[in-house]
């Protein structure tokens, strides 16, 4: 059957010259996730009309799952009459229990012959005088009876929060560092929901580790891949000989630091290959003993394109409470770790020197590592 | 090439079998509780499965009681013997290194008010037959122990205790999970009055196991349904898992010294084999008096599971005890009971052998384990 759902978007109407262009992104994304939709444009909003057998809930759900969408109703349409609007008023609120209401109106349709105060007053009269044991309450009703006046009447009584941002694919390109812990899934998100498609890259190094904890990445990313459009390209970068070669040449104390730049280095290939314009990281300050400014400057200072970090100011709790939110938690905590503690001093630098840094690297073919390294790669599509 | 030697976490069904599986589910799918010819046929199937059980074990059908495998048998013997023997005593024996079916299930009972005794074990991982006797009092309930540790292959001196247990009157119930066809014993001579079995360790299928409750012995149901099992384990029968339980049992009768002398000399090939190799040392009571499909070793400055994937890159399963991770500890109680050092529990892997491995390749994953244990000892955490 078919059903109709109003989304309106939020931050999207605010802009101007390119609104278009942000609207055209948006419903291509509401099409991509929901099948057989049809989309109306309306003045910062879009009707769906959508021929399904699913339950009403289910696609407001994945309609929460798309970055633009500030609200969701589902809506019902009816002739552009009053008897029209009355009786299809009726209808909607034999289902629901309520004992306080009030009826807001809107008029966009001008050439309709009565206001909005009109309407309120004409259909509040009707419901009051057909439904038993309601009043009217213009202050805090239990429902608020929405009748939108345009080439027909929509009525609706309840929308849901989206997801809010912009939508997915309209603020360029980033390779995200995922490491499968907790902070870097919801960086990812964070960046995903201002608009910016997103290249996860994972950093694999077995045997240290296990296929296990590629397996943990691949699930966020298939979580991740949910808020996207059209699904995600994870490259698995084959790490492990990277870590040797740091293992065998590196102080202990710098092992982490070197092989940080390690992962930036890589990490722009991947940006420049993929044309895309930035790299996000999950770090955040002192959240473990190499995190600190000193550390981020030395990874930072290498690479050639911007670096975001999202959750860098948050706590530890807040990043936590996204991760439930978006539902990459549960993944982020099975106790496979992306690094074997074989490449994790007893006593990392805290406060690394950028000389000292340099010095060190003198000793390790970095080119061909890095050549070998994304030779060996894997690319994965999730979808 | 796959070369599986990870035969004491489960084995591949044997070819022998997969026909009778697939003949319980696409013709003779009948439930044995039906009144009609369908259920008379499945009934057979399960009554025959029973007697190639108590073949093996040298006991009557009637006192095989079919389950889900391993972990219930262990639950229905423990929970279902003192269920139905309150009046016994309020004190139980297991041992330090059981598998966690028994230990966590003592530990359960231990909540509940039992006083629960937990044996330690000397650095092979044997009992020692004076602590038994010394503990065992008047209110003594019930022993529970392995016949075959997991993870070490010791074999528990099950005669001796059964003895002490005869004396004081307390009812023996034997864990055979990784002894059941693959030692030879006569349930009824060892004196064990409850023995857990398992399917998949014996080249049957996952999800079916049995428990043997000796004539004598009393237990009380842990589920309660539609009565099947004489009443001690209701729920509609497994018949795919009995049927190939049944099988697996008739393919290893009298075959049993034949299997573990050809397992026993795989496993001597291996450590021969190894012999070039330095820093690596037996883990339980060594190469002759541990059960002749098990073989644990510890790897001087590795980690046991890294050494696990480098194997796998090769084709090669192996297993150990604990997962590499800075903060879960998950160190295996067993080798923590022999009292080996931390360094010794990480470096440890076990390698289990079946029926099927060859020498071919035995030779060929202590190759790969000369090849990459040097490597890898070049990489410890500094």
């Amino acid at each position: 059957m078919d059903k109709l759902f109003m989304v309106s978007y939020g931050e999207m109407a605010l802009k101007g010259a390119n609104k278009k262009y942000f609207e055209d992104i948006l419903a291509r994304n509401i099409k991509s996730k929901i099948r057989n939709c049809k989309i109306e444009k309306l003045s910062g909003k879009f009707l769906l009309n959508i021929n399904t057998d699913l339950l009403d809930q289910d696609i407001i759900n994945t309609l929460r799952e798309i970055f633009g969408i500030s609200r969701i109703a589902r809506v019902f349409k009816t002739d552009l009459n009053l008897e029209s609007i009355k009786n299809k008023t009726k209808e909607i609120l034999n289902s629901l229990e309520f004992k306080s209401f009030k009826v807001e109106a809107k008029r966009p349709n001008k050439k309709f012959p009565y206001t909005s105060p009109e309407i309120n007053k004409i259909i509040g009269e009707y419901i009051l005088q057909n439904i038993d044991g309601i009043k009217v309450d213009v202050h805090n009703p239990d429902l608020i009876i929405n009748v939108e006046v345009r080439d027909m009447a929509y009525i609706y009584t309840h929308f849901e929060k989206g997801a809010g941002g912009l939508p997915y694919g309209t603020s360029g390109k980033a390779v995200s560092l995922l490491s499968g812990g907790i902070d870097s899934p919801v960086s990812s998100w964070m960046m995903m929901k201002r608009g910016i498609e997103i290249i996860p890259v994972h950093f694999y190094s077995f045997p240290f580790t296990s296929e296990r904890s590629k397996q943990k990445v691949l699930d966020i990313t298939n979580v991740l891949s949910k808020y996207s459009y059209n699904g995600m390209k994870l490259y698995v970068v084959f790490f492990t000989d990277i870590q040797k070669a740091i293992y065998d040449n590196c102080p202990d104390s710098y092992i982490i630091t070197i092989m940080r730049r390690m992962m930036m280095r890589i990490a722009s290939k991947i940006v420049k290959k993929e044309k895309a314009l930035g790299i996000i990281t999950g770090e955040n300050v002192g959240q473990v003993a190499s995190q600190t400014l000193e550390s981020i400057f030395v990874t930072n200072s290498l690479a050639d394109f911007p670096v975001y970090r999202p959750v860098i100011g948050m706590d530890k709790q807040d990043i936590i409470k996204v991760s439930k939110e978006i539902g990459t938690y549960e993944i982020s905590i099975r106790p496979y770790e992306d690094c074997c503690t074989v490449f994790v001093p007893k006593h990392p630098v805290t406060k690394p020197n950028y000389e000292k840094v340099i010095e060190i690297e003198y000793g390790l073919e970095i080119e061909k590592l890095i050549e070998e390294s994304l030779s060996r790669t894997e690319i994965i599509y999730v979808k | 090439m796959e070369i599986y030697l990870d035969n004491s976490a489960t084995t591949r069904v044997r070819n022998e079998i997969i026909n009778d599986i697939v003949m319980v589910i696409t013709e003779n799918y009948g439930n044995p509780s039906s009144l009609h010819h369908k259920g008379f046929k499945a009934e057979k199937i399960l009554n025959y499965s029973r007697e190639m059980i108590a073949r093996l074990l040298k006991c009557s059908p009637e006192e095989i009681y079919f389950t889900s495998g391993g972990t219930e048998s262990n639950n229905l013997a423990i929970r279902g013997y003192l269920k139905a023997n309150r009046r016994k005593g309020n004190h139980i024996i297991t041992t330090a290194i059981e598998h966690p079916s028994v230990s966590n299930t003592f530990l359960d009972l231990k909540k509940d008010g039992y006083n629960v005794d937990i044996l330690p074990v000397n650095p092979m991982g044997y009992v020692n037959i004076d602590d038994i006797k010394r503990i065992i009092t008047e209110e003594t309930a019930l022993i529970s122990i392995m016949m075959v540790n997991n993870e070490i292959g010791t074999i528990e001196p099950i005669k001796e205790i059964s003895a002490i247990a005869k004396e004081k009157g307390v009812a023996l119930h034997v864990d055979a999970v990784q002894g059941f066809g693959k030692l030879d014993f006569d349930v009824k001579e060892y004196g064990i009055d409850m023995l857990s079995l398992s399917g998949h360790k014996i080249y049957g299928l996952k999800g079916s196991g049995a428990l043997y409750v000796g004539r004598d012995i009393k237990i009380a149901p842990i589920l309660t349904g539609g009565g099947q099992e004489r009443d001690i384990r209701s729920g509609t029968e497994n018949m795919p898992g009995i049927i190939a339980l049944g099988k697996a049992a008739e393919l290893l009768f009298g075959k049993i010294d034949e299997n573990a002398r050809f397992m026993y000399e795989l496993k001597k090939k291996l450590v021969d084999e190894l012999k070039e190799l330095d820093g690596w040392s037996i883990n339980g009571p060594g190469l002759n008096e541990a059960a002749p499909h098990i073989l644990n070793i510890s790897f001087s400055g590795i980690r046991g599971e890294v050494l696990v994937h480098s194997l796998e890159e090769y084709g090669i399963y192996v297993s150990t005890g604990s997962a590499c991770s800075s903060k879960h500890h998950s160190e295996s109680p067993v080798l923590k009971a022999l009292g080996l050092k931390p360094n010794a529990i990480q470096g440890a892997i076990r390698i289990s052998f079946s029926i099927f491995n060859t020498e071919e390749e035995v030779v060929k994953a202590a190759e790969a384990i000369k090849k990459i244990v040097p490597e890898l000892r070049k990489y410890t955490r500094r």
